[in-house]
């Protein structure tokens, strides 16, 4: 109530903006991205000059990337929903339970890979339609419907599973594994995962750029009242987009268990915070209404170099998330701080 | 600065203004010991700036106030509250899930040790504050469980508690019956002492000539005349309200009365807000919606777009009878809204322009299966800008930084892009600048010209009369009169919307 002490202040004076003011507005877009680039870069080039012999080298290149891999994948997803202003924290547990869903259709029913594939990211879009309609149709917090689904997959995870990891059949499910392990230019010592990552990437961008579903999702983040009295079926789009999420998760199981040869029904908690985070880091505001999928790649690849340098340089394990969290508070902050600079001037 | 030791408070010669409005010049206002005061003035006459200034949520700019002739400085609501000047805003600061005790006493609570609370001593003070104001109160109880009545017992239980001297009301009795409107008043006289004062705050004519004793006019941030209520007459009061000299040359265009009806409401009625609200908008049309805040002129566009729940309707569009259950549907039929917060409800204020041009049609038009044409996007906007000569330096300029009448004609052409027919403008020019909004009025026209069909609601009269070929009056969720553009004149509405159709038709 006491909060209205600054009135509207509605000038037409301040709607003058001149072409350099409109210049510097295209500049500042482009060095966002540009500057979660150049962290990246910074980043790397300080591991490289610490560790010159074991860090900077193609295969230790090929080793982030491909680590790179399942969090990319499930930050595509996290990005689309953190857009629309909403959370979607079932993305580790309901990539743990995609994992072994594909296992069930694969190993246990016997179906062929490429039915399982399409099976099991069938289930993830199922597993974000039913978290998209708690949150619209049911009207649940965003933060409660997926904490809520988070529970759900983990507890189903380990319940279909049997409570024990499922193993692909090295000779039946060959080509499943190849999708991750396998190489398409051979000896070249670059897996398929990170071809898969490039494919999930460029999806992602196409969904959010291109088509009127990354319209919406940006509309909707950015006003969602706004949105509904403009005509568009908010709660529907809403439901799409929390189901293309989902789609991602599974894509993300699937590169888990391919990698691994098997499905492991209790990882996947935490995941969904390594997802968030890459988001953050690439620029997504929480708030809605703002992101790119580049930044979260960008932010997957921060995540992926910061654990595997400090594995380089032998840091305990125990302390990698510390500094995971430190980035985070930096490169936040720093966002923000321009944020307010941009604000004020 | 000369003050007078006889009055209460006394407020001379103050000035607000705020970036391109004056909201107050040479305010003033006396309050005499043991008097109510009725203020009154039109929507937007600066009623709630002058008790902003009171209460220390704005600082004024000039001028003196004067409490029992001492100069009065408050800067924060707290401070005035200390002072002994309370207020009781139109929306009650209540925290509803604390009780009737806890409430009263909140941030002010009996303590022992500094941080311990002494829930049985403030319950005891309660029970001694209520005793002598004569409330029928349980201090334990929820203030959430209380009628709205009740809830304005518990303020004013709390107003008092501060020993206050001055009690500011606004608005107290615009979601009372008329039984709790009486209890307030016998309230209000009990409270009123040698000592203390009330100033009253009301859109409610009959109440004025009840509860006050002398009642000041106020209008367009000046001070008009202060008149004794035995000695004035209603209409006297209400021209002192609306009396400005308007300029009369501007005057409703192309107004016909042959026109078909291309929307036509019948006994909308929602659950609290609309009662049998019925109307009909003709082709071509500027039909005005006119009446006090609240009286149900938001609530019916909202429920008409399907924005709001409605009890019941029969809505015909076009010749046929159509259910409208959200803005979807509304859109799709060629109704568009536009809200009276824009940035609320109207702008994606962080997108560009050319997204908030193009929102509510990319689907149906600027799509080759799911992507899109975002080079027709771009066309579409430009067009749009260029018709409507929004000044923006480019189609990718964020909205939120154009200038509010420029705001207002991008949503204007989100909806022409729509190929919208019925317009359904709400405020159109709030917070818009006076050279703006002769702009959005010659538009508006221009609209109207081409066959657009056009609500405009607008609680500012001089609007109303300038623009509305005929005029839906409104009061309390009734639609209280409907008037030709002749008949229209600032008193002839002003009658119908302080008219309290639900109080009549009360056995």
């Amino acid at each position: 109530m006491f909060s209205a002490a600054n009135p509207d202040p509605i000038q037409d004076s301040t709607a003058v903006v001149t072409p350099e003011e409109k210049q510097a507005g295209i500049w500042k877009q482009r060095l966002q991205q540009l500057l979660a680039f150049a962290g990246l870069l910074i980043i790397f080039l300080a591991f490289s000059i610490v560790a010159p012999t074991t860090f900077a080298t193609y295969s230790n290149v090929m080793n982030i990337l491909f680590s790179a891999v399942v969090i990319g994948c499930l930050a595509m997803g996290a990005t689309l929903v953190i857009v629309s202003a909403g959370i979607d924290l079932s993305v580790g547990t309901g990539m743990a339970l995609c994992a072994v869903m594909a296992a069930t259709f694969m190993v246990r029913w016997g179906l062929p890979v490429w039915l399982g594939i399409l099976l099991t990211l069938a289930f993830g879009a199922f597993i974000g339609l039913i978290n998209g309609t708690a949150v619209t149709i049911l009207g649940l917090p965003p933060f409660i419907a997926t904490l809520a689904m988070m529970m759900i997959c983990q507890g189903l995870a380990l319940v279909v599973s049997n409570v024990a990891p499922i193993y692909f059949d090295p000779v039946d499910h060959a080509s499943y594994m190849w999708i991750s392990t396998g190489n398409l230019i051979p000896g070249s010592g670059f897996p398929n995962a990170i071809f898969v990552l490039i494919l999930a990437v460029v999806v992602a961008y196409i969904l959010f750029n291109k088509t009127i579903l990354g319209r919406y999702d940006v509309s909707i983040g950015s006003n969602m009242e706004a949105t509904a009295l403009s005509g568009i079926n908010v709660k529907k789009w809403l439901i799409l987009i929390y189901a293309a999420a989902g789609t991602f998760t599974a894509l993300g199981g699937i590169m888990i268990s391919a990698r691994l040869g098997s499905a492991q029904p209790a990882t996947g908690a935490g995941y969904e915070m390594q997802a968030i985070a890459a988001t953050v880091i690439g620029g997504t505001s929480l708030a809605g209404g703002k992101g790119s999928v580049i930044g979260t790649l960008i932010g997957a690849l921060i995540i992926s170099v910061i654990n595997n340098g400090l594995q380089i340089i032998m840091l305990p394990q125990q302390w990698q998330n510390v500094v995971l969290g430190t980035v985070i508070v930096v490169v936040v902050f720093i966002d923000q701080l321009r944020n307010k600079q941009a604000k004020a001037r | 600065m000369e003050y007078d030791p006889t009055l209460l408070l006394q407020v001379e010669d103050v000035h607000k203004s705020f970036p391109g409005v004056n909201a107050l010049s040479g305010m003033r206002l006396d309050l005499r010991h043991g008097e109510v005061l009725g203020l009154v003035g039109e929507n937007g006459a600066g009623k709630s700036t002058l008790m902003k200034l009171l209460t220390g949520i704005y600082i004024h700019q000039e001028g003196e106030f004067f409490l029992d002739g001492e100069p009065l400085r408050v800067r924060t609501p707290l401070d005035a509250e200390k002072r002994g000047l309370s207020i009781i805003h139109q929306e009650l600061n209540l925290v509803s899930h604390l009780t009737v005790a806890e409430n009263i006493w909140l941030g002010r609570e009996p303590r022992s040790g500094g941080v311990f609370t002494k829930p049985r001593e403030q319950i005891a003070r309660t029970r001694d504050l209520l005793e002598r104001l004569e409330m029928d109160l349980d201090p334990k109880a929820l203030v959430a469980n209380l009628t709205v009545a009740k809830q304005q017992m518990v303020e004013i239980a709390k107003a008092l508690s501060f020993d206050a001297k001055v009690l500011i009301m606004d608005e107290p009795t615009s979601a009372l019956n008329e039984t709790e409107v009486a209890q307030l008043h016998t309230l209000i006289r009990r409270f009123v002492t040698p000592e203390t004062g009330v100033v009253y705050i009301t859109h409610r004519m009959p109440e004025l000539k009840s509860i006050t004793d002398r009642i000041t006019v106020i209008r367009d941030g000046k001070y008009i005349t202060t008149t004794d209520t035995a000695t004035s007459t209603l209409d006297e009061i209400i021209s002192h309200m609306v009396g400005r000299a308007i300029d009369t040359s501007a005057k409703p265009v192309n107004v016909r009365d042959d026109r078909e009806v291309i929307l036509s409401v019948r006994n909308l009625t929602t659950k609290s807000a609309l009662h049998e609200v019925s109307f009909d908008l003709h082709k071509g049309e500027v039909l005005g919606f006119a009446g006090l805040m609240g009286a149900g002129r938001t609530e019916t566009a909202r429920a008409i777009i399907g924005a709001d729940p409605h009890v019941s309707a029969e809505i015909t569009l076009r010749g046929t009878t159509v259910t409208i259950s959200n803005p979807a549907q509304a859109a799709r039929m060629g109704i568009g809204y536009l809200s009276e917060d824009r940035k609320k409800y109207g702008l994606m204020l962080n997108l560009d322009v050319a997204h908030n041009v193009t929102i509510s049609s990319i689907q149906d038009k600027f799509t080759t299966g799911p992507f899109e044409k975002k080079s027709a996007i771009r066309q579409a906007a430009q067009d749009a800008v260029e018709l409507l000569k929004v000044k923006t330096p480019s189609m990718t300029q964020q909205v939120k930084f154009l200038s509010g009448g420029n705001q207002q004609k991008a949503i204007i052409g989100r909806w022409l892009v729509k190929d919208c027919d019925v317009l359904i403008f709400d405020e159109p020019t709030r917070g818009i600048d006076v050279g703006a909004k002769e702009e959005i009025y010659q538009l508006l026209n221009h609209l109207a010209e081409q066959g657009k069909s056009i609500i405009m609601i607008s609680s500012e009269l001089p609007e109303i009369l300038r623009m509305a070929h005929r005029v839906v009056v409104m009061s309390d969720g009734y639609v209280t009169g409907t008037l030709q553009a002749d008949e229209a004149t600032q008193e002839s509405i002003m009658a119908l919307a302080t008219t309290r159709l639900s109080e009549k038709e009360l056995p």
